[in-house]
């Protein structure tokens, strides 16, 4: 009970910190643009197989270096000839173009490297166990995700914390309009952000391909996932979407490691016979079945009892 | 200093300003008068360049008509909102600090002269933007616009909505920034404070200006105040 209890935290954690990689971008795009960037978890998907591309050529180190920066540009790119060009049209069009932006993406990776599982390997030099909990091996692949998480998160916050950039940025989060009008030139720091968000989520991209499965539809399995951690942490906060990451990362992790019901909580209250036998099916189900839809039932009930997120500033 | 001819504006379709004129000279504060919803306010957004301006606007002999917000804040143009914008999760300090352009060097207001003006806002230098009382809010926010050193400052409604004893404050501060050699154009709902310090005033009505002249001759002028300043 206890290794598994330990083993759950220090899983939970670690998808936590690599939500957060991905929902910091997210959450900041969305915040100083008002739209939610439907290609996110793409760039994600991308950091995955540019870095496994790059790692048979050249290892996985240099992957991890070079993939998010191809990525962070590319994501520039998008932002300054892409986005930027929308924006005038409005919000229901920035949300079509990245929404389809998404589709181009996932398809131009099926006609590259095809639509099966590709062979993104953990590098030998951290394939080993890092500690043993019990009966249990640790891998040190894991213990180095979150250790990356934890330096970038760190590197984050400092940038955001006790620079004049992060000042603007923070600023942004609540009134982009007013930055513009003390003479920020708030496009070229969107611009920034964008390409320095999509960058981040190619980190996360690259490591955690090897441990995941690096496959063309990891972006549409994990972007809705994003959004919630983003709804659930608040509109114009980064605190709100760290916390939401660790939440939504620890509740899915223990969810899945349990095996309890209502029919093992309380099945001994109903008296066998045909109530038992109606409800069974409601009855019977783990929390273990029920792990997915978790982070959108915490999404329902957020926007029902708390619309502006955990954290949130502004209401819209 | 500001040249406005013939200025048009449109949110979506509606036409909200329909050929406005004003000019703005060295040192002076002028106010423009009139009810809700005839256009002051986007006369000012306008003339920073959101929602777009249709006609002429000429700052200081450039034409700033077309140019991007930030464009048009660096030529020294200083804007305060109505609805304050204060970066609620900042501090005061931080506050300040945003309204610093980026290779700004020499500038006639900083953080220390803020300091001694307002010493409330020092006393709650460190303290979230959000947590600051409506005044306080009022203060900091026409403080940030100083600190970017504008040539002209347009303020909308800065006593809106502030106990009177404030509103002395405010008419105080805005005297002191003109005696600083920046002009001022001031949209305002109180006649008392825009009677007392402009030097001269444009009343506007249905997206046009209706009158233009001193303040006493808007005290003079009943039909004027009748038919479009009082309630």
């Amino acid at each position: 009970m206890v290794e598994i209890v330990l083993i759950s935290a220090l899983d939970g954690v670690l998808y936590g910190m690599l939500l957060f990689l991905m929902a910091s971008g997210l959450t900041v795009i969305f915040s100083m643009m008002g739209v939610l960037n439907f290609a996110h978890a793409s760039f994600y998907m991308l950091g995955a197989f540019f870095g496994f591309q790059i790692s048979r050529y050249l290892g996985f180190w240099a992957g991890l270096v070079a993939a998010p920066l191809l990525v962070g540009g590319l994501g520039t790119v998008v932002e300054r000839y892409g986005l930027r060009k929308v924006h005038r049209h409005g919000h229901v069009a920035e949300l079509l173009f990245t929404f389809g932006l998404a589709f181009v993406i996932e398809d131009l990776v099926e006609m590259v490297w095809g639509k099966l599982p590709v062979d993104y390997r953990v590098p030998p030099s951290l394939d080993f166990p890092a500690f043993t909990i019990f009966s249990g091996n640790y891998p040190a692949f894991k213990v180095f995700e979150l250790l990356t998480a934890i330096a970038i998160f760190a590197a984050l916050l400092l940038v955001v914390k006790r620079t004049r950039v992060g000042l603007i940025v923070q600023a942004a989060l609540s009134h982009p309009d007013m930055v513009g009008m003390l003479g920020h030139n708030v496009d070229r720091i969107f611009m920034l952000v964008f390409g320095v968000g999509a960058g981040l989520a190619a980190v996360a991209g690259v490591i955690a391909g090897p441990a995941l499965v690096t496959q063309s539809n990891m972006a549409g399995l994990l972007g809705p996932i994003l959004f919630v951690v983003v709804v659930v942490g608040g509109l114009g906060s980064l605190s709100g979407a760290f916390l939401a990451s660790l939440l939504i990362g620890l509740v899915q992790t223990f969810a899945v490691a349990s095996n309890a019901s209502l029919a093992g909580a309380f099945g001994d209250l109903v008296p066998s016979g045909w109530l038992q036998a109606y409800v069974g099916d409601i009855w019977n189900v783990t929390v273990a079945q029920v792990a997915p839809i978790l982070p959108y039932l915490l999404l329902v009930l957020i926007l029902i009892f708390r619309p502006r997120g955990l954290m949130g500033t502004r209401e819209s | 200093m500001l040249e406005v001819r013939d200025l048009h504006a449109y949110y979506g379709k509606s036409h909200i300003l329909q050929g406005v004129n004003i000019t703005v000279g060295d040192n002076e504060i002028v106010s423009i008068l009139g009810r809700n919803g005839v256009g002051r306010s986007t006369t000012l957004k306008a003339i920073m360049g959101d929602p777009p301006p249709r006609g002429e606007i000429i700052f200081e002999g450039r034409p700033i008509a077309g140019l991007k917000p930030y464009e048009i804040a660096r030529l020294g143009i200083g804007y305060v909102p109505e609805e304050r914008a204060i970066f609620p999760t900042l501090t005061v300090t931080q506050n300040l600090l945003m309204g610093v352009k980026n290779g700004q060097k020499a500038r006639r207001w900083s953080l220390d002269e803020t300091w001694r003006l307002f010493p409330q806002l020092l006393a709650r230098a460190d303290a979230p933007g959000g947590a600051l009382s409506g005044g306080e809010q009022q203060m900091l926010t026409i403080c940030r616009t100083l600190m970017g050193d504008p040539n002209l400052i347009m303020i909308d409604e800065p006593t809106e909505g502030l106990a009177p004893q404030m509103v002395e404050r405010i008419g105080e501060l805005l005297q002191e920034i003109a005696r600083r050699g920046i002009s001022i154009l001031l949209v305002e709902q109180r006649l008392v404070i825009a009677l007392r310090i402009s030097h001269r005033i444009y009343v506007m009505g249905h997206g046009r200006i209706v009158f233009e002249g001193t303040s006493a001759e808007l005290m003079a002028n009943t039909s004027v105040r009748r038919e479009w300043l009082e309630v």
